[in-house]
């Protein structure tokens, strides 16, 4: 018997059945190469319209290249899950690429306060928040379709307007006697990861924390990767347990050295604050955020030259610097903190 | 106030108070992750901070700007998932939690998704994040909130993460852990904890310097408040100077 309905759009949930039938149909069983360029993986597997979600946390670990060129081919109508989706939906909203969210945490920028941009953007109407629900939750979604179940429970969001704005439903769990939430599953059409390194099939390997990026990657049906590295197939066989990706789930693999910039890359550089902030100040206005649009997406061919133009190997050298500690951060929102 | 601390001192100090040793604490971005490490310096050097995208137990050299920065995994013992820390959660072995939000009501309920109606928000706030399973999820939680008659709000606007709900038994009887919710409220003025029956907050310490009084003028709902309320104990030279050295670069705490 259900005791509450969710009353949020149903993202991205599929029948299980229907799902598997649609792996066993495109999803590659035999080792080929697929190494790409951002553009035509862009072109390829990201179409408007579709449910899309992005790897790592915030500003950790996420494809900025796949970003950059989404907004370059003007992307427009993507469903974005805001699972902790900080500089990746900002961006693609003031690209005009994203019209409607699933929001466990997005229109800010944690430390360094809420966004400007996405923020304006929801208050206007022009960005839909379909459903809300909360980070365990959509994690847990994205478990619900790597097992291949139609839902998860879970003994979070009860009780709340989360759970009432969201797609979740209650029952009786039949064996506590309790109510207990129920979390469909949520397949996106496409998720994009950036990883440290991969071989040229897929096969991948992370360092730091797996956030979710475990779970997403065996949930979305479309895979595209980007790496910093292309590693031989020898190098991911000598460590197998490292391989937290494994090539069957991926459809596309892009070499993208700083391909991160300006978010951060554990263990390589760290966030570009001084680029994080000058995005902040500019998307404050449509006449900043086109501003910000013209010098670093449609003005630059590709991310090689978008990395020339924040100061190419001597900028990227400066924030390996800070992330290992050899030198202290800066950011000019700082100045703004520690008050009172 | 003339007291040789700032807001942000005395917060992290009365939240880090509040932790124990041996315990395990999950900690967010900002004052919970700096009380958690003044804890962890002062009394309670074996408890274990978790963070949600995965960090267990890092031995953090600065402060980390997020919770999924690799700050979070410097020298830790593992570099997991938001799938382990989450279950964590839920399967019972996180004791504190931090939370802080836009409204709190009598029942510790938070509000950290819109000001205004959802379909069409006056202010759009982040949301969830992590904050509805710390609340739902952790045995105890700490919130960390600004106090003034609109923040601690008679009704909020959107229940982001549950508190005692109703009241009473209606955190239970909704299906959340038994035994779970909100432990102490600390805000600019005072500390509260909840009255054990009806769960609505009640007044627990006044910080120095402030009039019960404007504890009370300073709330949109009514706060209980027992006889002899203690003061809080202010920031000692030990705490703040180990605040210094916690955030050199005066993210969250200013440079003295």
């Amino acid at each position: 018997m259900i005791l509450q309905e969710g009353k949020g759009e149903l993202v991205g949930w599929h029948d299980p059945d229907e799902n598997r039938k649609w792996v066993e149909a495109n999803k590659p069983r035999d080792m080929t190469k697929k190494i790409t360029t951002a553009q035509e993986a862009v072109a390829k597997f990201v179409p408007d319209g579709c449910y899309l979600a992005m790897g790592g946390f915030g500003h950790v670990r996420v494809s900025m290249v796949m970003i950059y060129e989404m907004i370059r081919q003007r992307r427009k109508n993507i469903i974005m899950a805001g699972k902790t989706a900080v500089h990746d939906i900002d961006l693609l909203i003031g690209g005009s690429c994203v019209d409607r969210v699933e929001v466990a945490y997005a229109f800010a920028h944690e430390l360094r306060g809420l966004s400007p941009g996405g923020r304006r953007a929801v208050e206007e109407g022009r960005v839909k928040v379909v459903a809300e629900i909360s980070n365990a939750g959509y994690q847990w979604r994205f478990l619900a379709a790597q097992m291949g179940l139609p839902f998860i429970p879970t003994r979070a969001m009860l009780g709340t307007d989360t759970l009432e704005k969201s797609s979740a439903k209650v029952i009786k769990d039949p064996f506590s006697g309790k109510p207990i939430c129920l979390l469909p599953a949520a397949y996106p059409d496409v998720a994009v990861i950036h990883v440290p390194r991969c071989d040229e099939f897929g096969n991948c390997q992370i360092d730091g924390t797996l956030v979710e990026d475990f779970e997403l990657a065996r949930a979305a049906r479309r895979l595209i990767i980007s790496a910093e590295e292309i590693i031989s197939n020898d190098k991911i066989r000598e460590k197998p347990w490292l391989t937290k990706i494994p090539y069957f789930l991926v459809d596309a693999v892009v070499e993208q050295k700083y391909g991160s910039h300006p978010c951060q890359m554990p263990m390589e550089y760290f966030f570009d604050e001084e680029h994080i902030g000058e995005w902040l100040a500019l998307s404050k206005s449509d006449e900043g955020t086109r501003q910000y649009m013209d010098k670093y997406v449609f003005g630059t061919k590709d991310f090689d030259d978008y990395i020339r133009v924040i100061g190419g190997e001597a900028k990227m050298r400066e924030l390996a610097d800070v992330e290992h500690l050899r030198r202290p951060m800066t950011a000019p929102w700082l100045k703004n903190k520690g008050g009172e | 106030m003339t007291a040789d601390y700032t807001t942000n001192e005395l917060l992290a100090c009365t939240a880090s108070r509040v932790l124990e040793d041996r315990k395990v604490a999950f900690v967010g971005t900002g004052l919970p992750m700096i009380a958690g490490l003044l804890a962890q310096r002062i009394h309670a050097p074996n408890m274990l901070i978790v963070f949600e995208a995965g960090g267990i137990g890092p031995q953090v050299p600065v402060l980390p700007i997020s919770v999924g920065d690799s700050r979070t995994v410097y020298r830790a013992i593992a570099a997991s998932s938001m799938h382990e820390a989450m279950s964590m959660a839920q399967s019972g072995y996180i004791d504190f939690g931090f939370l802080g939000g836009a409204q709190i009501d009598m029942f510790g309920n938070l509000n950290t998704t819109v000001l205004g109606p959802h379909e069409n928000p006056k202010v759009r706030l982040p949301g969830s994040g992590g904050a509805n399973d710390v609340g739902s999820l952790c045995h105890r939680s700490i919130l960390i909130m600004r106090q003034d008659k609109r923040k601690f709000a008679g009704k909020l606007d959107f229940i982001t993460t549950p508190g005692y709900l109703r009241g009473g038994n209606s955190r239970y009887e909704a299906g959340l852990p038994a035994g779970s919710g909100p432990f102490r409220v600390i805000s600019q003025l005072a500390m509260f904890d909840f009255e054990p029956v009806s769960k609505r907050m009640r007044l627990y310490s006044v910080h120095p310097g402030v009039e019960v009084k404007t504890v009370l003028e300073s709330s949109g709902f009514d706060i209980l408040v027992p006889d002899g309320v203690p003061t809080t104990e202010p920031p000692t030279k030990k705490e703040l100077d180990m605040l210094q050295l916690i955030d050199p670069v005066g993210m969250v705490i200013a440079k003295r």
